[in-house]
């Protein structure tokens, strides 16, 4: 097959360094990374509840090439382990989401959430420290009362930057089941917090309540065949959303026809084909990940071996489809014996939602052009990409010869996943989270 | 050896279940042998479906024993034993097995299925459940190789446990539990009525094997539990929001946890 590096729109190269963490623990396993609106800063989540946020440097004239790198800027503890006493569970810290507010001040917020719990925290920078107080000293000491002669006003003296995070808003004991996605609404005010049977929705300013929209818990829970996967509000109106199965179905529903919306004003999926059926075929049709374009018109579905961009006017099969990785068909029962099949994939768009990116295994991850039909695998890892260096096209052979650079099915890395990637808002710049590593790749300039 | 057999097994899974493969009609169970010498024959469709079962049992079975297992990843799996028994139960194969299990479940079965389908939501299918065990029992007899290579196929999915004894603990832990689920349901109906302030009055109905560590350790508890959690909720605020300890459980910490129920 002809190598498409010369269609390809864009052509990524990694940056001078590769951010990773130093030590190979579990607890560094990435689990979510998110751009914030601009595009200037990058927060990924891990395992071990930590958010590490990443900015970009400022262009300068004295080092050009250093353009547009992104830099640690903050790093704070989101969740701790916590233990339920009454049902003997632990709760586990990992972030499952990280999701930015936009910027309206100097300060950003950002929600992140575990299992159970939702926090709000702001990330605000200090440079500058106020000095000269009259009551204590510059060590912090008191000073004494009858000593003190003369009055002064203390001034403001720049100090090195300082990011700090605090958390301003907890959101909990609202989930029975494990938080899979938070959404914030367009009128930011409001977001949601879906798990796998309930979608709650909540006000920014109130903590100690939220609204049940959504409820798929039967109730003889005997009956229960379906749970909730994923789900996103619209971009633009503030009233729909949608959220996905496990059975590959999507339902898009209005708030404003009802306080509970448990009846979909759409419903969306694909017709099952008959020659492919296996026993596999329901676990395979399970959403991942759910994601509206950002014009809003369509929505993009991640099951276990496709991508599908839906268009919201038309319910009864997809617009497109893409192949991630159909040389698994063959080999569902070993990648549901190891528990591979169960793996959740994230997808992502550009910001002109022309191209659709998601990740795979072996460090794999693939972008599919929707207008040229071209699509590309790449691979993150240190090995195969020099800094600066053009990301080479990989190929999967499925048998028959093998070619020079090809890697047959077989020889791939299972435990080396692409579950998590991110776009940036604007530019051709793309995060992708290889385990505990993450790489940052732009696009090629001129 | 078994583990060998196991792999084998799953790769020989994967050719049987490519797209669109029809299950062959019934002609007495074939053995894995073949009937040709160095002809690698593909095994029956009825031994691999089998398989299959066997496998999502297990995976069903094996939970983790402090975090909750993926309520997901358990549907999804409940769904496809579901699907396999369906299509048995239209073979006619599972009538002719269920005619002849004459009841109660034995420590021989591979494995317990009373608790599998417990782990994926609670006292999921009571009834059809004996049925699953049998019928395991009764195809192993009448595949002389079968037992081996099933037995190696679940023991190579989860190496470190022993399957027969972690049977054995379930079944120690069923009639726990059933006092336990009888003291949940009391519970959780009391609890719709009631204020949480008559937390002390609940408390005082509950089974003491509930504090029996031996059945909180292995797990199940947690399984069952997970159904439960309506009621639940109005009682998790005065307790996680004061435990901010960064802890593991260990026994000091579960011996702490049982005080303090016991003297609330």
């Amino acid at each position: 097959m002809k190598c498409f590096s010369r269609y390809l729109p864009y052509l990524f190269r990694p940056p001078s360094t590769i951010l990773s963490s130093s030590c190979h623990a579990e607890a560094d396993i990435i689990s979510t990374v998110e751009f914030n609106h601009t595009g200037e800063l990058l927060a990924t989540g891990d395992k071990g509840g930590r958010v590490v946020i990443f900015q970009r440097e400022q262009e300068s004239k004295q080092q050009p090439q250093r353009r547009g790198e992104y830099n640690v800027y903050s790093t704070f503890q989101s969740h701790e382990p916590e233990f339920d006493y009454l049902k003997s569970l632990e709760i586990e810290e990992k972030i499952n989401k990280i999701r930015w507010l936009p910027q309206h001040n100097a300060a950003c917020f950002l929600l992140s959430t575990n299992d159970k719990t939702v926090k709000l925290w702001k990330v605000s920078e200090r440079d500058k420290r106020p000095e000269g107080y009259n009551l204590k000293d510059e060590d912090g000491r008191l000073r004494d009362p009858s000593m003190i002669t003369t009055l002064r006003v203390p001034v403001l003296r720049p100090m090195d930057l300082m990011v700090e995070a605090t958390p301003r808003r907890v959101f909990a004991n609202a989930h029975t089941y494990h938080i899979n996605s938070i959404s914030v609404n367009s009128d930011y005010e409001t977001y949601m917090s879906a798990d796998d049977l309930r979608i709650n929705l909540w006000n920014f300013e109130i903590t100690n309540q939220s609204f049940n929209i959504v409820d798929i818990k039967p109730a003889n829970m005997e009956e229960l065949t379906e749970v909730i996967t994923a789900a996103e509000f619209h971009p633009h109106h503030c009233n729909t959303f949608v959220y996905s199965s496990s059975k590959g179905t999507i339902r898009l529903c209005d708030m404003r026809a009802s306080a509970l919306c448990d009846r979909h004003a759409k419903f969306f999926e694909e017709p099952e084909d008959p020659s492919n059926r296996s026993f596999f075929s329901e676990i395979i049709s399970s959403i991942s990940d759910v994601k509206f374009s950002h014009s809003g018109r369509y929505v993009m579905t991640r099951d276990y071996l496709t991508v599908k961009v839906w268009d919201l006017n038309m319910e009864n099969r997809p617009m497109e489809t893409y192949q991630v990785h159909d040389y698994l068909r063959s080999k569902l029962c070993s990648l549901y014996e190891n528990d591979c099949i169960f793996d959740k994939f994230e997808c992502v768009w550009n910001g002109s939602d022309s191209v659709i990116m998601t990740g795979s295994y072996n460090n794999f991850f693939r972008m599919f052009d929707r207008n040229t039909k071209r699509d590309v695998t790449l691979e993150a890892s240190r090995e195969n990409s020099k800094p600066r260096a053009i990301l080479k096209p990989r190929k999967v052979c499925v048998g028959g010869k093998r070619r020079k650079d090809e890697i047959s099915v077989d020889s791939l890395d299972f435990s080396k996943k692409i579950l998590h990637t991110a776009w940036h808002p604007s530019e051709n710049i793309i995060a992708v989270a290889a385990t505990n590593n993450l790489y940052i790749f732009q696009d090629k300039v001129n | 050896m078994g583990e060998e057999e196991g792999l084998h097994q799953t790769q020989l899974l994967d050719t049987m279940f490519v797209r669109g493969l029809k299950r062959k009609c019934i002609d007495g169970e074939e053995d894995i042998e073949g009937t040709l010498a160095g002809i690698k024959a593909i095994p029956s469709y009825n031994l691999q479906r089998q398989s299959l079962l066997d496998m999502s049992l297990v995976k069903l079975q094996l939970c983790h024993m402090l975090v909750e297992p993926n309520l997901c990843r358990s549907v999804l799996i409940a769904n496809t034993v579901r699907q396999i028994q369906e299509e048995m139960t239209q073979d006619g194969t599972w009538q002719m097995i269920n005619t002849q299990s004459t009841g109660q479940t034995s420590l021989d079965r591979l494995v317990s299925t009373d608790i599998l389908c417990r782990s994926s939501r609670e006292q999921a299918e009571g009834k059809q459940v004996p049925g699953y065990s049998n019928f395991n029992k009764d195809f192993e007899d009448d595949q002389t190789q079968d037992s081996s290579e099933t037995m190696s196929t679940a023991s190579s999915v989860q190496a470190p446990r022993n399957l027969q004894s972690n049977v054995w603990e379930m079944e120690n832990a069923q009639e726990n539990r059933g006092n336990f689920q009888k003291s949940l349901d009391q519970i959780f109906e009391t609890l719709e009525n009631k204020s949480p302030n008559s937390v002390e009055d609940l408390f005082s109905e509950v089974d003491n094997s509930y504090y029996d560590l031996d059945t909180m350790l292995t797990g199940m508890m947690s399984n069952t539990k997970m159904g439960h959690c309506d009621g639940l909720e109005t009682f998790s605020s005065p307790t996680t929001t004061t435990s901010n300890s960064n802890c593991k459980s260990d026994l000091n910490e579960l011996d702490h946890i049982v005080e303090i129920l016991v003297e609330s």
